[in-house]
């Protein structure tokens, strides 16, 4: 029997390769429309782009499908699934996995810490084994363990495990955010510029870095990006949000090459 | 039964087989004075470390605790002087007086307490930990008021004058420090075993940042209420055994400087150090003892020196550390090697 090609969620008619589908979402602050009906799809095994002038809507987009915010209008489904007014541990846990524009680690936690939290989701054993120290929860705690040192590595934080989160330099503590996320073992990663800050040497390693996470972790991503070169050199489709609308969609030369997104990013003077 | 909880229950035996010799040597060659002294110095520090699982651990800011602490006096103690006489009539095993019958008075009142203590936590705790920061801290504080006034307005636990001729049932067998000490340690212990694993650096994330927290899985108020309750229950527990220890209370013992005491240790032991909330449970109740001779300025001696405190350590006495036998016996080899310790051995 063949697979069937379309299912229906919570939203209507969905393909199979759908993995995220935002259907015309809204999120108003007072008078504000940060987010205004936006639709986007991300499928499976994707990596999209993200972009937009400053206070466009992005982050909120994320704060959206994470589910610190509620849409005010719109449906988000994720597998299938609505994910509207989840509370974003129930996302984390149904796989969507983000990091923060502005570096949120657990400040007196060390390296290893920070991610152990993200992995503690995938923890079986309860309270009161975690109290009584079973034979459960230690071997299950020293799986976990190992195989948040094995992400560490991936992302070349190894040698830090035992430092304070807060002390590390910028480029790795933006690293470190993405460890933490990998640790829930995500089928979907928001990646909330995640090379702000960076020099271009890091910027470069991070291209390939999130290349090589993609296929080595079977992630999905989506990704909010302002460095042009990265956001055109690794993503397969992109989105342009401007005053929390969707502008323009298409693969990186159609986006490079629209008026409306020259416009929008570089005032309309130009074209 | 698995190897480990058998491991685990032979531990306890173990432990709590030495605490009971030793609550036996205590009793019998400690002066009076200083014996007081060491079991208010074990109740306070049993109220630091619960209260520790709630503001240094999970990082809310509650400054209630005096009401859970006086909910399981109460409620230990009713059933001590209220309602263990009626069942004693058809039940003898309740008898008072002889050793096997105050123990499982005791355990019976001990599990009456923390339970309501936990209840009340439970119902405080689950609406208002939603709310952030100053909020919780008003509500928990006007809680811990509200108990005291509805305590002092019931005359079925004495009103105003309490209740008293409870039976010491904590003393009983020369047992008072092992009770108490034995409840300061298995919070202690519940606090040390929990921060050892990944689920309680989900809670350490809590305090951290909630919002990061919970992108990572962490159901934050599941974790608060959690804390929340657990730390109600040991503050019970160690009501119920103030009650049978001091054999009278009354709603003034529990006021709001009871409560703002207890934060205050928990302030000054650092975040989230169970040991340094123990360290500062017993300091704090001892200072005043100890600067007792200077009379009227006591408390404004004791004042500046809490002041002086926190402004020579405001990370707290022990930072986020631990004190554990590494570092005894870290301080033990360098003590050894300085050569002020070793003397004249040039
Ligand atoms: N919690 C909030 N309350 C009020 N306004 C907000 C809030 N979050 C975002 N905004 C507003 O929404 C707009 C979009 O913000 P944001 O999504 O952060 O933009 P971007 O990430 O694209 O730079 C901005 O004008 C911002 O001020
Ligand atoms: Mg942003």
């Amino acid at each position: 029997m063949e697979a069937p090609e379309t299912f229906t969620s919570g939203i209507g008619q969905c393909r199979v390769s759908d993995l995220l589908v935002v259907d015309r979402v809204s999120r108003f602050f007072g008078g504000l429309a940060a987010v205004a009906g936006v639709s986007l799809h991300v499928d499976k095994g994707e990596l999209v782009g993200l972009i937009g002038p400053n206070g466009a809507g992005k982050t909120t987009v994320f704060n959206l499908l994470t589910g610190v915010y509620a849409p005010n209008e719109g449906d988000i489904s994720f597998m299938g699934r609505r994910l509207n007014g989840m509370r974003p541990s129930r996302v984390a846990a149904s796989g969507i996995a983000r990091t923060f524009q502005n570096i949120r680690l657990f400040p007196s936690l060390t390296v290893l810490q920070n991610v152990m939290v993200g992995a503690h989701i995938r923890a079986r054993t309860g309270l009161m084994a975690a109290i009584a120290q079973s034979l459960g929860q230690r071997s299950e705690d020293a799986r976990l363990r190992g195989e948040c040192l094995s992400i560490l590595e991936r992302l070349d934080l190894d040698g830090l495990a035992d430092e304070q989160s807060t002390s590390l330099p910028y480029g790795q503590q933006r690293r470190l955010e993405i460890a933490r996320a990998l640790a829930t073992s995500p089928r979907l990663l928001l990646l909330d510029e995640p090379a702000a800050g960076m020099n271009p040497q890091e910027k470069a390693d991070l291209m390939v870095l999130i290349q090589r996470l993609r296929e080595d972790y079977d992630l999905t991503i989506l990704l909010i990006e302002h460095d042009m070169r990265l956001v055109m050199g690794i993503c397969e489709r992109i989105y342009v949000l401007d005053y929390g609308q969707i502008i323009a969609e298409g693969n990186p030369e159609e986006i490079s090459t629209n008026p409306e997104v020259i416009a929008a990013y570089l005032g309309t003077e130009v074209v | 039964m698995a190897p480990w909880l058998i491991k685990r229950i032979l531990g306890l035996c173990g432990g709590a087989g030495c605490l009971a010799a030793l609550s036996i040597l205590l009793s019998r060659n400690l002066e009076t004075y200083y014996y007081l002294v060491l079991i208010q110095c074990g109740i306070a520090a049993t109220l630091a470390v619960s209260l520790n699982l709630i503001n240094g651990i999970t990082g809310q800011f509650s400054i209630g605790h005096a009401g859970f602490y006086a909910v399981g006096a109460y409620v230990g103690a009713a059933w001590t002087v209220l309602w263990r006489p009626v069942l004693a009539h058809h039940l003898s095993f309740l008898e008072i007086g002889v050793p096997q019958g105050d123990i499982l008075n005791l355990l019976i009142a001990l599990v009456f307490g923390a339970c309501a203590a936990g209840i009340t936590g439970l119902i405080v705790g689950a609406p208002s930990l939603r709310l952030r920061g100053d909020y919780l801290a008003i509500l928990t504080l006007g809680f811990g008021e509200v108990i005291r006034v509805i305590l002092l307005n019931v005359d079925a636990v004495g009103g105003a004058r309490g209740l008293s001729g409870i039976p010491t049932l904590v003393s009983s067998g020369d047992l008072a420090a092992f009770w108490v000490f034995g409840s300061l340690c298995l919070v202690t212990l519940l606090t040390r075993n929990l921060m050892q694993s990944s689920r309680g650096l989900s809670w350490l994330a809590v305090r951290e940042d909630e919002i990061a927290a919970e992108a990572m899985g962490v159901d934050t108020t599941r974790v608060k209420v959690t804390a929340f309750v657990i730390g109600s229950m040991f503050a019970g527990a160690a009501g119920v055994l103030y009650a049978h220890f001091f054999t009278g209370i009354s709603p003034d013992i529990f006021g709001m400087d009871v409560s703002i005491m207890i934060t205050t240790m928990v302030v000054l032991a650092g975040t989230g150090s169970a040991t340094g909330a123990i360290l500062a449970g017993f300091v704090l109740t001892a200072l005043p003892e100890v600067f007792r001779f200077l009379k009227d300025y006591r408390m404004l001696i004791f004042s500046v020196t809490l002041i002086v405190i926190m402004l020579t350590r405001p990370q707290g006495f022990l930072g986020n550390r631990e004190l554990g036998f590494g570092t005894f016996a870290r301080l033990w080899k360098r003590l050894r090697r300085s050569p002020a310790v070793s003397g004249n051995a040039e």
